[in-house]
């Protein structure tokens, strides 16, 4: 997974509430085997048949951060949702409130999800719509959002924060504790399902 | 202080924990279907590592499946294309599959309990959000991505956070013709569906004690529909009865060791929820949904709400935007919605008691001329169940399509599709916009109403059919 330490760009304001990852992506574009290449995909409904959809206004066409109405990234727990957005070009999504699977995978894949309140949500959306070209930055080392004189602070847990500042994927983590998994694996009751055949 | 039910089978399954870091939990079963899996896989051959438990690891072939001519080669590349990959993928790394034909095949969430996979105190994983179904047998189980999916695959573990706690309790006796799905569409339009975000949900009261284990799985599924990453139901009689004597329920004195354990799994009396729900039973009618998404869901008997009644700024655009996909106007009554698809199936409604209760209302009587009901049992086993009961007879002899098992029209990644401006009576547990099939309009509803529905070809409520004469 990529780094994030900051992040300076254009953002994009999505003015609608719980949009879900069939929305992000829908599941047609699930039947890939591969991890990338997902940007076809991306908001792909809207794209077509919404031409006021805000990622269809030119002056908003080169946007990588994403501000989201609440319960963004409700739904299916598909990875792929995160992947399409990286794919089509953005680094940040910022809501009010994330789908609890989609902000975990956000994490694994190196998108970054901001979360603010609803109120810095709107003022941000105003923002946006007055001057499309207005620049952000999202400063994860400091926990900024910054633009124009405002400065916001957010939240990261400290250890999910040390791993998208490093770049850093789980599974060689948890590699390093391999002894604990195999002293937990033998205190485990011995009538504990195991998925061969009953039979066998 | 005591502990939820939850907090006990989180805690039974903590690893290593160190302050700062997130807690490493165990995962005693892990659950594999073709669509999340493929670049897991990968990821675990470019780093050379193997399946650490393929023991505790089952897969099966149920997104992508056809529902007819099931043992011909899918017919679409792309699908088959990723059903070769998880067969690949099974045989490399040593992990047990049902693929189509196989009498263990179906949706993942059906299979597991019907195998006795899914057993109480267990933390399950797969990755599906749906996977919370699991929680009606007081299993911590959760839906995961596929960067965990290739976690787990490396390491059965899975770094985890406490989550807060929510009660949603539910007591009364549950009027006729209204049934899990019912309480379950009532708990999400009512706490919405960001409500349980953040938060693991435990139902309890009169009413979810008095449910079969078909029903509390209908329940827990849709614990994520509320936000909630899992939803569980503390275990009882009712679930060991369900256990005995499926093909990996522990046997013997093995049995009597288990039971032992499971009957400690239950919420201590002084152990405090962050929040708390109540619902009255008897206040429930049949719930059906009327926009996109499944917050957005009413009694049958109301009508269609007004954007414009909505306060709040946010709610009131994503009503109007729901209207205007589904092509509703406000104040029309539910009831005089016509459908043109009825859905039966998905690993919210797909299993024999929801076969039962349709079958129940459809018999001796005909589908309406202009509405096509699809019937999509859960599982292969469920399917030679529903047959071996005649179920089969009652669909066909009433006009309906008895079809081969898996997740079909519930997301429409195999050919069974709602067309543009179609709009369907469906037992899944998501109306997203396109869900079903691009343009697809869903409203979401119970076995019992979908049966009525189909009759009558507009959303109806079992007890209509009376004067309906159909």
């Amino acid at each position: 997974m990529d780094a994030f330490t900051t992040h300076t760009g254009t953002a994009a304001p999505l003015r609608r509430s719980n949009v879900d990852t069939d929305q992000i992506i829908p599941a047609e574009y699930l039947k890939r085997i591969t991890r990338t290449g997902f940007e076809d995909g991306l908001f792909v409904a809207w794209r077509t048949n919404e031409p006021e959809f805000v990622l269809n206004q030119p002056q908003y066409a080169g946007a990588s951060i994403l501000v989201a109405g609440p319960d963004f990234g409700t739904g299916s727990s598909r990875e792929h949702a995160v992947w399409a957005l990286l794919d089509g070009g953005f680094r940040v999504v910022i809501s009010s409130r994330f789908g609890d699977i989609f902000r975990n995978n956000s994490t694994k894949a190196g998108l970054l999800t901001v979360l603010l309140s609803q109120e810095e949500v709107e003022l941000l959306w105003k923002e946006l719509e007055a001057d499309p070209d207005l620049e952000v930055t999202v400063d994860l080392e400091a926990g900024e959002v910054r633009y124009g004189a405002r400065v916001v602070g957010f939240q990261v847990d400290g250890y999910t924060r040390w791993r998208l500042l490093e770049g850093l994927d789980d599974v060689g983590l948890t590699e390093r504790h391999l002894e604990d998994v195999t002293a937990f694996e033998e205190r485990r009751p011995a009538w504990l399902p195991r998925s061969q055949p009953a039979s066998a | 202080m005591g502990q939820t039910l939850a907090q006990k089978v989180y805690e039974q399954h903590v690893v290593r924990r160190t302050e700062g870091e997130p807690d490493l939990l165990y995962i005693d079963l892990h659950l594999v279907h073709e669509v999340t899996s493929p670049q897991a896989f990968d990821g675990l051959r470019v780093a050379g590592r193997t399946v650490r438990r393929p023991d505790l690891t089952m897969a099966t072939e149920d997104h992508n499946v056809p529902t007819l001519d099931i043992l011909s080669p899918i017919a679409d590349p792309v699908s088959r294309a990723q059903v070769d990959a998880l067969r690949r993928n099974a045989a490399e790394f040593g992990i047990r599959l049902a693929p189509m034909g196989d009498r263990d095949q179906g949706i993942v969430h059906v299979i597991g309990p019907q195998l006795g996979l899914t057993q109480p105190g267990m933390t399950i994983v797969c990755g599906d959000s749906h996977t919370s179904t699991h929680g009606a047998f007081g299993a911590l189980a959760f839906g995961i991505g596929t960067s965990e999916v290739e976690h787990v695959l490396a390491t059965q573990t899975l770094p985890q956070y406490p989550v807060k706690q929510m009660s949603v309790t539910v007591d009364g006796e549950l009027p006729p013709g209204v049934s899990a799905k019912d309480v379950i569409l009532a708990v999400i339009a009512q706490i919405g569906t960001g409500g349980g975000q953040g938060h693991v949900l435990e139902y309890r009261g009169s009413t979810i004690e008095a449910l079969s284990m078909e029903a509390r799985m209908t329940i827990c599924n849709m614990s994520i529909e509320a936000g909630a990453r899992a939803g569980l139901i503390a275990p009882d009689q009712t679930t060991f009865d369900f256990l005995a004597g499926r093909p990996h329920a522990p046997q013997g004195a093995d049995w009597d060791a288990a039971v032992a354990h499971w009957s400690t799994l239950h919420t201590d009396p002084d152990a405090v929820f962050d929040r708390e729900v109540h619902i009255d039973a008897a206040s429930l009618s049949p719930y059906v949904t009327w926009g996109t998404n499944p917050g957005q869901g009413l009694p049958i008997g109301a009508s269609v709400p007004d954007p414009a009644a909505i306060v709040d700024e946010g709610d009131r655009r994503a009503a109007e935007s729901a209207l205007a996909y589904m092509g509703l106007t406000a104040g029309t009554p539910l009831r005089e919605i016509d459908v043109d698809t009825v859905f039966l199936g998905s690993c919210t409604n797909g299993r024999i008691e929801d076969l039962r209760v349709a079958a129940a209302l459809l018999k001796g009587r005909k589908v309406d001329a202009h509405t096509r009901m699809l019937v999509v049992p859960g599982s292969v086993a469920v399917k030679l169940q529903a047959e071996e009961e005649g179920l089969d007879r009652v669909f066909l002899d009433a006009g309906a399509e008895w079809r081969g098992a898996g997740c079909s029209m519930c997301l429409g990644m195999n050919p069974d599709q709602l067309k543009p401006g179609e709009r369907s009576a469906s037992t899944s547990n998501r109306n997203f916009q396109g869900r079903q099939g691009k343009g697809g309009r869903t409203h979401l509803v119970s076995p019992a109403v979908a049966a009525a529905t189909a009759l009558t070809g507009k959303l109806t409520a079992p007890a209509d059919l009376e004067t309906a004469g159909v």
